[in-house]
């Protein structure tokens, strides 16, 4: 057991630290102006590339460093240290590229790869719809065979960044009459067609950050299909498996940054004397230290039994949870303060009701938990 | 980074684990309990094994392993619920061996490594385990802990509701420990936690298998997501604690100037985790976790009277808020903030 960095780790920490030094990302804007904070994202994520740091934990002959997974953690937090945003195309980055590594040919890594590292092109997700959320094998949009390549035609739905993608990630059912999670194929569908139409979806906090994607007719070339037609669910789990991985790191980070300036706001109007507003910030902190700490012991477990195991399920209901009771916390704390329109803490407090649902609501992770984790019978 | 135990350690985990198991199912722990005794012949055998001496130096007779060890042990002790007087006797060993004078250590630390001697640990207004037969008690007042010897000690035995250990109120003189305070107490504190990872994760299993095999409208009561959901919040609470107790278990030996804050964080969730999760079991059997039989009772008892040598929750968290503030004043006024910015972990 060692919960100190390793002098290679301390070093590709030292180097990313002088890196971001170097590269101060600038002031966030606001969520609200959308356009102009896609932009910073998108900026900061080519500086990234310019840098050699758009991927690390990719390997080198992608482009990548071919960084450990503790150093690949290391850079999701120095990320959120430096306050720097996610890069623009995290899509591509952490689901799109590891799935082409996996499953794509080599035509397909070659074209793809660097235009995702540059965030030249973005990538969305394309998996759920309205009738299949947390049911993703009960999706219903359809790819036909047509010459060479395939007509498309459904709806899918909290596509993220859409508005300025490039490429979808697309599960449809190619065979209708086959099992439920047989009859599917994935599909790198080309979003620059007037068969996909876009409609950004207005959330809580006023901004759009998913779409709804109506297909009618929309042409995906046969080049396009990754790993075989009828093979998109295993295709489809890749991605997934993916998801959580290094993005965990940030979102723990973030959180923590949080709660630091919630605790020296507390303290600047000397209410931690308030034993209520000091046991709820303890709390917290303790809810924080212990999701970095289990996420790094969900590392060794990684790095043990080569891929993820159901337990991320365990440390994003964690984040979750303690990111909901952040906010709502800073608003009992701060008050008039928290609840202003388009202010950091009233944008955390409204954005936070979607961590317990995005990427998998609570109700969903627990019965990962119960049913994979721990072997309990399959819930009803 | 690795936080992951060794393989060294996951052998001493499963050989502890398998020990237990044979030595002492609950028909065990239910019969010595229920004669208001300690399991001797158990305690013999750990003696022999080494058990109590595992983290004492080998100049004293001891094994001369780590914390992290000893937190290896002490989770497979509340594990098993075993009525063996270890918990008292590692602690009070622990005391001495880090903030005791080199007579302090020579006088008790042989003893207490063999099994010779048993000891206990605890604030002077608690209920301190293992303390009636204990030769040696390291008492702590108002932060303060000084070593109280048998003869000194003015002890008053008390049935607590956890029947597998023997609990006492005590008072008496004895010489300070003047030496390391804070790792004593932060040492203490992340042992305590560990023993309640073991509780837990028991409850936990138990729990499992219950609902697994329980059936009720035709199906498992674990298929039932109210039940499931549950068990799922009981691997979460679980898994925490584990986090916070291995990282104190960890900072002890490596990182002494994480201590304070890991145990901080160690004391402030195992308590109420242990409490809930094994509260939780006792839910989750229905009737039958209310009787006597079931043995789930067992966890829950255990679990109240740790979660008290810890302390209250809430103190630890008011104390871990305050000391993030201050360490952050310190940082932003240029000055490093020391270990001392997060003060002593254990609420005595």
């Amino acid at each position: 057991m060692d919960l100190t960095f390793s002098e290679p780790e301390i070093a590709f920490r030292d180097e990313l630290r002088a890196w971001f030094a170097a590269n101060d990302p600038g002031a966030e804007p606001p969520h609200h102006e959308e356009r102009l904070h896609f932009a910073w994202r998108r900026d900061f994520q080519r500086r990234l590339f310019d840098g050699g740091w758009a991927a690390p934990h990719w390997p080198v002959e992608y482009g990548g460093r071919g960084a450990t997974l503790t150093q690949s953690a290391i850079f999701f937090e120095e990320l959120g240290r430096a306050r720097a945003p996610l890069p623009a195309n995290v899509l591509g980055l952490l689901l799109g590229g590891p799935t082409l590594m996996v499953w794509g040919t080599e035509a397909q890594r070659d074209r793809h790869l660097g235009p995702i590292l540059s965030a030249e092109e973005i990538w969305c997700q394309g998996f759920s719809e309205p009738d299949a959320g947390s049911d993703l094998a009960a999706l219903k949009t359809r790819a036909v065979k047509d010459g060479s390549g395939w007509l498309v035609t459904g709806q899918k739905v909290w596509t993220s960044g859409a508005r300025y993608a490039k490429w979808c990630m697309l599960v449809a059912r190619t065979d209708a009459e086959a099992a439920r999670h047989k009859g599917l194929t994935y599909y790198l569908m080309d979003m620059d067609q007037s068969g996909v139409q876009v409609r950004p979806l207005r959330q809580m906090t006023g901004e759009s950050e998913f779409s709804e994607l109506f297909l009618d007719g929309a042409w995906i070339a046969d080049e396009q299909v990754i790993g075989g037609v009828g093979n998109g669910w295993k295709v489809a789990l890749t991605t997934l498996m993916n998801e959580r991985a290094g993005l965990a790191f940030f979102l723990q980070v973030r959180l923590r940054r949080l709660l630091d300036d919630l605790i020296d706001a507390a303290a600047a109007r000397a209410m931690l004397d308030d034993d209520v507003v000091a046991d709820r910030l303890g709390a917290l902190h303790m809810k924080v230290e212990i999701l970095r700490l289990t996420a790094y012991r969900g590392l060794a477990t990684v790095e043990k039994h080569g891929q993820p195991g159901p337990e991320g399920s365990l440390t994003k209901w964690m984040w979750s949870e303690a990111a909901q009771e952040l906010a709502q916390l800073a608003a009992d704390v701060l008050g008039s303060e928290a609840l202003v329109a388009d202010s950091p803490w009233g944008y955390e407090l409204l954005r936070a009701r979607g961590n317990t649902i995005e990427g998998g609501t609570t109700e969903i992770l627990k019965n990962i938990v119960a049913e994979r984790v721990l072997g309990l019978p399959r819930a009803r | 980074m690795k936080f992951d135990l060794s393989d060294d350690q996951r052998t001493i985990a499963s050989t502890a684990r398998e020990l237990l198991a044979a030595r002492s199912p609950f028909e065990r722990v239910r019969s010595v309990a229920g004669e208001g005794r300690y399991d001797d012949a158990l305690w013999r055998e750990l003696c022999e094994l080494g058990w109590p001496g595992i983290a004492i130096a080998e100049r004293y007779g001891g094994q001369g392993l780590g914390a992290v060890e000893l937190a290896v042990l002490l989770e497979e002790l509340g594990y098993a619920v075993a009525a063996v007087p270890l918990l008292g006797s590692v602690l009070a060993a622990s005391a001495i061996e880090h903030a005791g004078d080199s007579e302090q250590r020579a006088r008790w630390l042989p003893g207490l490594a063999s099994g010779e001697l048993t000891g206990a640990f605890g604030g002077v207004r608690d209920l301190i385990a293992d303390a009636p037969g204990a030769s040696v008690i390291v008492l702590v007042e108002a932060g303060a802990p000084r070593v109280v010897a048998r003869g000194d000690a003015e002890l008053e035995p008390v049935d607590a509701i956890d029947p597998t250990r023997r609990y006492a109120r005590v008072g008496g003189d004895g010489a300070a420990l003047t030496g390391n305070v804070e790792a004593a107490l932060g040492r203490a504190g992340a042992a305590v936690a560990a023993e309640l990872v073991g509780v837990c994760r028991r409850a936990l299993d138990m729990t499992v298998a219950y609902v697994s095999e329980r059936r009720q409208f035709g199906v498992p009561v674990g298929s039932f997501q109210a039940v499931a959901h549950r068990c799922a919040r009981m691997l979460l609470l679980t898994e925490g604690v584990r986090s916070a107790a291995y990282f104190a278990a960890w900072a002890a030996d490596a990182a002494p100037e994480r201590l304070p804050e890991a145990a901080g964080l160690a004391c402030a969730a195992a308590g109420e985790a242990g409490v809930e999760v094994t509260g939780s079991a006792i839910q989750a059997h229905g009737g039958i976790g209310f009787t006597w039989e079931a043995d789930v009772h067992w966890l829950f008892k255990r679990a109240q009277l740790d979660a008290a040598m810890l302390g209250g929750a809430s103190g630890h968290r008011m104390r871990l808020a305050r000391a993030v503030a201050s360490a952050r004043r310190q940082r932003r006024q240029g000055q490093r903030s020391d270990g001392s910015a997060i003060p002593s972990s254990m609420n005595l």
